[in-house]
This record gives structure tokens, sequence and C-alpha cells, in this order.
């Protein structure tokens, strides 16, 4: 308004004039040609090996679910770092709200600004593809994380393998528990397909360990009261557990804060999970808990901004096989698309936090 | 009408606000007071469109053919659900639930298309369904006697509680890409969106309603003085109702419009857009009194707000800021004329034979209360 005030005096033809102007003046519309780096040939062909270098003075848009979620505003970090290392910059842009609407204007600013790439979480899975695939129309590669898209033409950074995840934790309490003892889990909802996938896989890998047992798997429904109702009467009926693994942040923090009351059951129950390194810092600073896992956002952030910029630069492309490089993480492998997912690479093994490296995430 | 005077009289806080200068005792005598104050209210409005492009003319890619395209792609839907609700608002009453309708409608497509049923049909029914959810509202609060406040903070929970029962979290998608198109084509040889069009022919039909029709001069008197409307002959009930059913009916078409826009049907599509198309009407000039507001202020609202939100994003001005700067502009805007209005309107009540007076001499009136100011 303070510039209306200012301006007032300008009078209604100036008015007119700079709508007319506004209808009038013909910038770009949004139309681009990349030009293809040599030795790539025609993206989809090249199956693998893919040559050239990187471009300089790239730009990619990265639009997180919304500006204040703490998980992607450290994966927006990493993608910066990846840029950076690049000689190219990112741009983060999004909404505060998480919706598909709040992220469009963001959509349509990187096509506006002849962005090179598009790092999008989307909030909705399919409302978001109409405007991605005038971005793609434009010349704009699009690359999805932590929250994938149906739309056409894109890869998706998966943060972590359902094999791995399971797999990795049960490792994880073997080594603190010298692979022996009776064990549980502490599960979300029995309907939640995710968990219930990483438990298969728990089941698969504690073949590998003779002297582990689980015991039971009980579900506290994501619900910090039904999580410590199951968890008490986990412990009276097998007062002698030896570890609990929750697959779930609100099925371990839970966990940790009624171990933290009740250390006496310390002397012989081991506690670990998926958690988010924010809860569960005082319980890795006061030695309740020794380690849990969760993937890095950071690492996943830097991951799509160097499959982005290899997209945008050609050295990369959706091609089942095809390797590019990510830096300091290494080199990378595009999977086959399976199921509702396109074609995707997977970040790797989740991180474990422990006391050496938790004061470094604040997620 | 009889009660045109005072709408005169309650707008002259305005006329002495922000870049008005004091009319002169023959300009009123020229033209019609109200018409007058209304020009004011969009001249500064015009101003504030002017700064915005200006302020726009520095940002990148902003004067760009594409861009008129993307803020009127941007804004159709909440364009489209403003003009009822102006007219809602005109007669003192509220709705609320406009993009509930809209997520149900959207949830009802999907659902309805999803099992079958032809597009075009499906589209019918969902118009329908609507209308009858604007009915509702409007019974509730003609029949029933209820706040329109109240019932229709209600029927914001009800309708996106029924959307979500129809749906789940699941979405339907697969619409006619020769529909979904409007999402990512302007029409033919111009550079505005399906939705903002449909807005544009809609938006003459509704001023023509409102500033030219008998109807729409009932709409002004049942925001003034509702029981006087009603003594004078309007039927106040059933003006009200029929109303909230356009309400309803066109909501349910911009529901239409953001499935085929998203090419996505959802339940929760447009969640809290209600107050986004609330504070454009207000912006637009509109009294949340009643009695008062144009067209013209409404669409001019719609674009300021297109152009400062498509700006600020350009700009990569941080979404929390740009909460900020759209928020405390609205305010201001709001609260300016609004709060003078409505301090003039609690005063003329105390003094009923003032208010007589003033209808003798609306010139002297004016002047003692800018005096006051």
């Amino acid at each position: 308004m303070a510039h209306s005030y200012s301006r007032r005096r300008i009078g209604i033809p100036i008015a007119m004039a700079a709508l007319t102007f506004g209808v009038a003046a013909c910038g770009s519309s949004g139309s681009k040609t990349t030009a293809t780096t040599a030795g790539t040939g025609t993206p989809g062909t090249t199956a693998s090996g893919t040559s050239g270098s990187i471009k300089k003075g790239l730009v990619v848009y990265f639009i997180p679910k919304d500006t204040q979620n703490p998980y992607e505003v450290i994966a927006d970090q990493g993608g910066a770092t990846a840029l950076k290392d690049l000689g190219g910059k990112v741009v983060v842009s999004s909404g505060t709200a998480d919706t598909a609407a709040a992220q469009i204007p963001s959509i349509q600013a990187a096509i506006q600004a002849h962005a090179d790439a598009i790092v999008i979480a989307g909030n909705d899975p399919s409302a978001l593809c109409p405007s991605l695939s005038q971005a793609q129309a434009a010349g704009i590669k699009v690359v999805s994380f932590d929250s994938d898209v149906t739309c056409a033409n894109h890869l998706f950074i998966n943060q972590a393998n359902t094999e791995q995840i399971g797999t990795s934790e049960v490792d994880l309490l073997a080594k603190q528990i010298n692979n022996t003892g009776d064990i549980a889990i502490l599960s979300a909802a029995a309907t939640a397909t995710n968990q219930n996938q990483w438990i298969g896989y728990m089941k698969q890998q504690l073949t590998k360990y003779p002297n582990m047992h689980l015991v039971s798997t009980v579900y506290g429904n994501d619900d910090p009261a039904t999580s410590l109702t199951v968890l008490q009467g986990l412990l009276s009926a097998y007062p002698n557990l030896a570890g609990i693994i929750s697959p779930t942040t609100v099925g371990i923090s839970t966990a940790a804060q009624y171990l933290d009351n009740h250390k006496d059951l310390l002397s012989h129950l081991t506690l670990t999970g998926l958690g988010l390194p924010s809860q569960m810092k005082p319980y890795i600073k006061d030695g309740t808990v020794k380690a849990f896992e969760l993937w890095n956002p950071n690492d996943l952030g830097y991951l799509a901004g160097y499959a982005a910029a290899s997209l945008a630069s050609g050295t990369a492309s959706l091609t089942t096989d095809s390797k590019f490089t990510a830096g300091r993480l290494g080199s990378y492998t595009v999977l086959a698309p399976a199921g509702t997912t396109g074609p995707s690479v997977v970040l790797g093994p989740p991180t474990v936090f422990d006391s050496s490296n938790i004061d470094q995430f604040n997620f | 009408m009889l009660s045109e005077p005072a709408i005169a009289v309650s707008q002259e806080p305005l006329l002495g606000g922000p870049g008005g200068t004091e009319p002169g005792p023959g300009a009123a005598s020229r033209a019609p007071r109200s018409w007058r104050s209304l020009l004011r209210w969009e001249t500064a409005l015009v101003f504030c469109l002017v700064a915005t492009l200006i302020y726009g003319a520095g940002v990148p890619h902003f004067m760009s053919s594409t861009n008129i395209f993307y803020i009127g792609i941007n804004m159709g839907e909440i364009a489209i659900m403003a003009l009822p609700l102006t007219l809602i608002i005109m007669t003192g009453e509220i709705d609320l639930s406009v993009a509930s309708m809209l997520g149900l409608s959207s949830t009802l497509l999907g659902y309805l298309f999803k099992h079958g049923w032809p597009i075009a049909l499906a589209m019918v029914v969902v118009l329908i369904i609507g209308a009858a959810g604007g009915a509702l509202n409007g019974f509730l609060v003609t029949k029933m006697k209820l706040p329109s406040i109240a019932v229709t903070i209600g029927t914001l929970t009800l309708y996106r509680g029924i959307a979500e029962i129809i749906l789940g979290t699941g979405s339907v998608t697969g619409f006619p890409s020769s529909l979904t198109k409007i999402g990512v084509v302007p029409i033919a040889h111009t550079k505005l969106s399906y939705s903002i069009g449909i807005f544009l022919v809609l938006a003459v039909v509704f001023a023509v309603v409102l500033h030219a029709t008998p109807v729409g001069r009932s709409i002004f008197a049942i925001g003034l003085q509702s029981e006087a409307a009603h003594f004078s002959g309007i039927r106040v009930e059933r003006i009200k109702f029929t109303l909230f059913v356009l309400s309803g009916l066109i909501c349910s078409f911009a529901g239409i419009l953001w499935t085929l826009r998203f090419a996505t049907s959802r339940f929760d599509a447009g969640t809290g857009l209600e107050l986004t198309v609330v504070t454009i009407v207000l912006f637009g000039g509109v009294s949340i009194f009643g009695g008062r507001g144009s067209i013209l202020g409404v669409v001019l609202a719609v674009v300021i707000v297109g152009c400062i939100q498509e700006a600020l994003t350009l700009k990569n001005v941080a979404a929390e800021v740009q909460n900020i700067v759209t928020g405390a502009l609205l305010l201001i805007s709001v609260i300016v004329p609004n709060s003078a209005d409505g301090i003039q309107r609690l005063r003329a009540r105390s003094r009923g034979r003032a208010r007589r007076r003033a209808q003798l001499r609306p010139t002297d009136l004016a002047t003692t209360t800018t005096t006051e100011r």
C-alpha cells in the first residue's frame, strides 16, 4: 500500500498504459531449447556410461513440500551444496501450506526463470503433473525426492530401500546385544504397508542370527499413548527381553521416554529403530539409546542435486542401468520402473545416528 | 430506493480516507452519491494495481505474456467463487463453505468418473449436488434463522468430511486430456486461462445484475437494513436463499475446473481457500457489514492479489514473507474503510434522528464526520 500511496498522483491514464503494457508485453513464453551435450546422443538410447561433464551455471529449483518442513530444509541444504560444488545454484521455492496448489507457482517460476531442473517433493502424487509436464516441455528436467509424483519422465530419488531398512535394523540391534536374546518389534499400525514390508525383511534377516528370537510384534498405531500401553504389556509378558526394534519415530521415542524413566531395564534391554535425531538426542546423550537409524536428508538432497544437474547436462539419463556419479556419495545406477514408481535411484543404507554424530542433525 | 442516501452517508469516511480529496458539494449534486463513492474505492484499487505493476516491472520475467496466463490460472477458481460470495456478503451474510464445496465437487466428479459415468453427466450431477449444498446453507440461514457464519462453518466441515468419506485418501486421475488441457493451455489466441476467461464473463453478468437491476438494488438494500428492505416489499429470505444456492452451484463449477486443471480428484482439493476468497471480496471494497461493494472492485482485487503473489514468487521471496505481505496489505485495506464504516454505523444507529436529518442534508453530515475523524 505504501507504494500505492506514493504513486497515487500518477493518474489513471498511466494506470491504463501500464495495464496495456502488461498485456501487450510479450516476453519469453517459457519455451526453451536445451543444448544437448556432445556424446550423450538421444536421451533414452544411451544405456550406460554416459560421458561428458556437468555444465557450469546450472539453475536447479528445489520445491519442497513447504518451506518450513525441517527434514526438507536439510535436504535443500544438501542440494545447495551439490550445486555449489558443480558451479551452479539452487533456488528453494515453495508455499507454506502442504498443498499441490501452493507448489504450482514455484513450478511456474522455474519455467519463467528458465531453470535447468526441478527437484520436487510432491504434496500430491498426480495433481502436479500438468504443471510438471509443462516444465518438461520447456526443457526442464524433473527429479522427485521424499514424496514421489506419478508423472512421466522423471527420476525418483528413493531415500532408502525397503530391504536395507529391515535388514540393517536387525544388524544394528544384533551388534548391540551380541547376537543373542529374545527381541520384539514395536510397530505402527498393523496395516501400515511400509512397516510390514520392513518387518518381513527383519524376519528374513533374523534367520542369520540363530541366537536371536523374535518373540512378539506389537502395534502402537503411531500414537504415543497406545504405543506406551502395548510396550508395558510387552515388558510384563517378556521381562527378560533383550531388544526392541521400533521402526517408527513415534514408537521409538515413546519407548525411549519410558526407558529413560525406568533405567533399571537398560541393564538387559536395548532399544533401536527408526527415529528422528531431534527427538532422540536427549536419549542418546544420557545413554538410554545407543544407536538408531534414519536416512540422512542432507545426503538425499545432495544426491537429488547431483541427479538433477547430471540430467540437465546429459551426463545421466532415465534409462535402466545407466549410471551417474554424485560427488562424495559415489556412483549410482538408475533402477528399472517398478509398480507405480518410475525410474529411480536409491540413496543407500540408512545413516546410523549415535553419540558421535547426533549433534550434527536437527530435524 | 429509500435507503440509498444512507449509503452515501456511511461511506463518507471512505471518501476522506487515503487517496481521496474531500468531495465538493457541487459534485454531489451531479452524480448519485453511492456510485461516486464506489468509484473512489475502485480508484484506490487502480492505484494499488499500478503500484503492483510498477513493482512487478522490476521483477525478472514478470512482464511476460506467459505470466498473464499463470496469474489467471492460479487465481481462476478463487475469482469465480468470489463472485457469488460478493453478493452474499453484500446482503450481510457470509458463506465459508465455498472451498469445501469445491473439494466435495472435485471428489464427487472423480468418484463418478471412476465408476464409469460419462464425464458430462458426472458434471451435471456435481452441479446439482452443489446447488443442493448451497440450498442447505440457504435453508438453515433463512428458514431456521441461524447465523450464516455458524451454519457455513458447520457445512465447511461437513462437506469436507463427506468428501473424505467418498474418496478417502485416494485420488482419481485419468480425466480426458481434451478437458484437462484447460490446466496447461490458454484460450486460443489469448493469454487468458479458461478459468479466468469464464470468470470475466461471469463478472460481467454479476455486475449487470448487481448494479443495473432491481434484484441488485434489493441486495444493497438488504445489506443496509434487512428489516427496512423487508417492509419495503423486498423478498429478503428468498433473495438470500437464492444467493446461497447460486454460491453452491458456482463453487461446484469451480470444483470441476479445479479437478480438470490438476487432472486429479482428491478430497482435500482447495483446502483453506475460503479465507483467500473472503479476503479478495473484502479487499475489493465489499463491506463485511453488507450494503456496500461492487463487482469491479472484486475484479481489481483478483488482479492485484494475483500480480502480487506472482511477482513475489518470481522474485523468490520466501513464502512466509509473502504471506505477511499479502496478509498485511489485505488487512490494512480491509480494516481502514470497514472500521471507519463500522464506527459510522454505530454512531448512526445511536443517533437515529441524526440519521434521518442526514437524509435531508447529506453534505452537512459528511463535513461533520470528517472533522470528527
